[in-house]
Formats: structure tokens, sequence, C-alpha cells
């Protein structure tokens, strides 16, 4: 029991040391995408103490309520959205062994519970009793309803060539062959899981409910202070979270020569979380409209179609199914 | 350990439900709901029916909640709508029906089946696992097939109905 608890503390804590760090990351990779520098003041060498000042700043920032907010609702929200962000790690596992709990139903917990973080949101654009909030909502709502779908049935796809919900017996069996690198299925449902994780994680091109041309910054833009930090930190935790499913569902989590298993698997998931800021700085956002359309009219056929060729394929003896 | 958890959530569950009921701001109702619908998957776990608990917070939790509330947002009634209930009637039968329906509850457990199966002996241990995916994969795709997808084509019929009368509208 004490272990457990022990376990769990370390775990959030260096979670959320590497999700502070992945903004300094995010910045550096941008800025060299954009021939800047990025960040580079605060801390030698290149301003590696940035995220702990921002840090700093934000906790002794003045936190502002608006007058007219559902203050429980509006205080609440921020919590809200971080606590699903911070239980999806309790059941990825780093290594063989590594993690905290190695569910039979891994993947069903991380998608279930990464389903909760709508309410958090959606108590943020309702509780600030802003306008702009308000709409960064309901198009929050619009948007991840319609991408958890083909968001799921892509997950669902290494399941079923695995045979497995077990996160840690879907990375076995990618001992020969990582899943990304199964003929044709594998690529198409990478693509459409990377294309569904960038919906989820709400970054450009679906960024629409931050929209800062059109909705000042979302259903975020009443808050200030350690409230703001929160969400931030949620939001990042969840874009790593979902990149750390990546890995283990496609990339093969902790397999590789050399390098300890937990190193390749953080490894991939920065892949992971790479190639979406690179998408992130290199596109420019879609409609609202466009994106429902992609989702609902491209998307999720196409994900069927390949989740059903899936099924025939490990029917055909394909897979790892005992 | 199972019992404190069971005390605690129950009282969480009872709690939010009553709140749901008796709050005037249908929001925080329904942010009520989806504390209560929590709870309950909490309890489906220490029942050690862990799908039946993913279901509940994937579905109920998360998507059916996610409608409801939207519903109630692009529905909800201004300030110069929330005069007088217009059907204010309608709560004078709320206590009678209720008292009715409590003395049927009453009865009914009270009744012989629940007396017969008192005595009998404790219902046999479950299989290891009876809760799990497993088992549900098996009797819904295996032993219950036929039902399964008769109800997936009933559910699919009620999404074409749906759109059917939603665009006649419309149009």
């Amino acid at each position: 029991m004490m272990r457990d608890v022990l376990a769990a503390f370390v775990l959030l804590n260096v979670v959320v040391l590497i999700v502070t760090y992945l903004t300094y990351v995010e910045r550096k990779f941008a800025a060299r995408m954009q021939s800047r520098i990025g960040p580079y003041r605060v801390g030698r060498p290149h301003g590696w103490l940035q995220p702990i000042a921002d840090a700093i700043k934000l906790l002794i920032k003045e936190d502002i309520v608006p007058a007219l907010a559902d203050r429980p609702v509006y205080n609440l929200a921020p919590i809200v959205f971080l606590l699903p962000s911070l239980l999806i790690f309790a059941t990825i596992p780093f290594a063989p062994g590594l993690g905290l709990a190695d569910l039979n139903i891994g993947i069903l917990f991380f998608l279930a519970v990464s389903s909760l973080e709508i309410v958090g949101l959606f108590m943020g654009g309702w509780g600030s009793n802003n306008k702009y909030a308000l709409l960064s909502a309901m198009r929050a709502v619009n948007q991840i309803i319609s991408y958890e779908v083909p968001f799921v049935v892509t997950a669902l796809i290494p399941v079923l060539l695995a045979g497995s919900l077990k996160l840690s017996t879907i990375v076995q069996a990618q001992e020969g062959l990582w899943f990304v690198a199964y003929p044709v299925i594998g690529q198409l449902a990478f693509v459409a899981f990377i294309v569904a994780t960038i919906a989820s994680e709400n970054r450009v091109p679906f960024d629409i409910l931050e929209a800062e041309s059109e909705l000042v910054a979302g259903f975020r833009v009443e808050y200030s202070g350690m409230k703001f930090a929160l969400i931030q930190l949620a939001e990042y935790t969840h874009m790593f979270g979902v990149s750390c499913l990546g890995a283990l569902l496609f990339l093969g989590g902790w397999l590789g020569p050399g390098l300890p298993g937990w190193a390749w698997f953080l490894l991939k998931a920065l892949f992971i979380f790479l190639l979406v800021t690179w998408v992130r700085w290199s596109f420019v956002r879609i409609r609202v409209d466009q994106i429902l359309g992609l989702s609902w009219k491209v998307l999720l056929p196409a994900t069927l179609v390949l989740l059903m060729a899936t099924g025939f394929w490990v029917a055909l003896g394909g897979g790892h199914v005992a | 350990m199972n019992l404190v958890v069971f005390f605690v959530v129950a009282v969480v569950a009872v709690a939010s439900a009553l709140a749901l009921v008796l709050r005037r701001n249908p929001i925080h109702g329904a942010l009520f709901l989806v504390v209560n619908l929590g709870c309950v998957a909490v309890l489906y776990l220490l029942l050690s029916a862990e799908f039946l608990a993913l279901a509940q917070v994937i579905i109920y939790a998360g998507a059916i909640m996610v409608l409801f509330v939207f519903a109630i947002m692009v529905l909800i009634p201004g300030k110069e709508e929330t005069g007088p209930d217009p059907l204010r009637p309608q709560r004078l039968l709320a206590l009678p029906l209720g008292a009715v329906l409590l003395l049927e509850i009453a009865l009914i457990l009270k009744s012989s089946v629940f007396q017969a199966a008192q005595p009998v002996a404790p219902p046999p241990a479950l299989p290891a696992g009876a809760g799990g995916i497993e088992t549900v994969g098996r009797l819904l795709l295996r032993d219950y097939l036929f039902p399964f997808e008769v109800t997936s084509v009933l559910l699919l019929a009620a999404l074409v109905g749906v759109l059917a009368l939603a665009k006649r509208k419309a149009g």
C-alpha cells in the first residue's frame, strides 16, 4: 500500500517534470524551424531554466476571477481538466515491469479516462461566463466527439494485431516487427492515428477551439496565474500521454537495441510529440465544418475499412493471436 | 478496504444524485450527473466488472454527458424565461406518485422473490475473470451473437430514422 502510494507520487512528479520540459523542447524546436534561437537567456547553456522561470512567474501572478463567473465550476475546471491527463499514466508501461498498473484492459482504461477531459474543458468554457470561452467550449465538444471515434478505431488496430488490450502484451507482440512497419495496414493506421491525435490535442491545424484570431484564447481566456498554468499543464500532459500511447501501439514501446527500455520508450514518445509539433508549426488552421467533414466523411470510413481489413488479416492467420 | 471504498463512493453517489435533482442550475445538475455516473463506474469496478465500468465511463460519463450538457447549453432558457413554471400543477401530483412508487418498491423487497432467496446458500463464487473483457466478449460474440447483432441493427435503424426525420424537418 505505502509502496504503491510512493510509486504513484514519484511517477506523477517525473511526468510533471518531463511535461514541463516538453514546453521547452517545443519552443526550441519551433524556433529552429523558424530560424530563431528560442529561449536563451534564463540559465546557461541554452536557457534550460526557462520552464522553471515560467512556472514561478505563473505561480506568483494574481488570480483573477470574473465577477459574473460561475465560481465553483470556474474554480474546479482546471483540476477536472488536469486529473484525467495525469490518470492516463497509471497504466502506461515505461519498460518491462516499470509502470504503476499494467491493467488487463490498459488501453480501454486510457481511452475511458482521456474521454473525461472534455468535462473539465467544458466547465472552463461555461464557468468563465464569457462568450469566447463558451463558443470555444461548443467547438471543443463538436470536435472532440467527432475525433474520439476514429481515434478509438485506430487504437483498436494494434489491439487486433496483438490480440490483447494489455499495453505490455501489445508491445511484446511487436518484438519482431513494429506495428508501424506492418505492410500497408501499419502505415495507414499510424497516419490516421497521428491525425486523430492532433485533433484530440486540439493543436493546429485543428485548434479551432483556441483560434486566437477569432476566440482570443478559447475556453481559457479568463484564466490567469496558477489556474492558467494548470490548464496548460493538462494540455501538455495529455499530449505527452497520447504520444506515449502512440509509441506503445505503433513504435514498439520499449523495444530497441542498446539503450535501456525506458530510454527507448521516451525517445519514441518524443518522436511522436515532435512529429505533431512539426505539423503544428507547418500548417494553417482549417475551418470548423472542414474539420468535422474530415472526421465523419474521410477519417471515420477510412479507419473502419482499415479495421475490417485488419480483422480479415488476423483471421487469415496474420497477427499474434495465440 | 473494499468496504470503506464502497461506503465512500456510495455516499458520494447518493449525494450527487440528490444534488442533481435539487440544484436549480441545469448545468450544475448535469455535472453532478457526471459525478454520479463516475461513482457507479467505481461500484462496478468493486464488483470486478471492469469492462462494464470502463464502458460506463466512455459512453455515459464521457460521450452522453457531453451531448447532454451541449443540449442544455443550446436550449438553456434565458432570464426572461425562468419566470413562473407553466407546469407547476404537475408538482402536486409528484408527491403522491412518488409515495406510491416507494410503497411498490417496499412491497417488492418484502415479497417472496427476495425472501426466498435469503435462506438459500450464498451464490456460487464467480469464476476468475467473470466480469473481465474476455468473458464479456465470449458471451456477446459467441453465446448471444444473434441478439447482439439484432440489437446493433436496431440501433442502426434508429440512427437512420433520426437522420431521416431531421432531414425532412430541415427541408
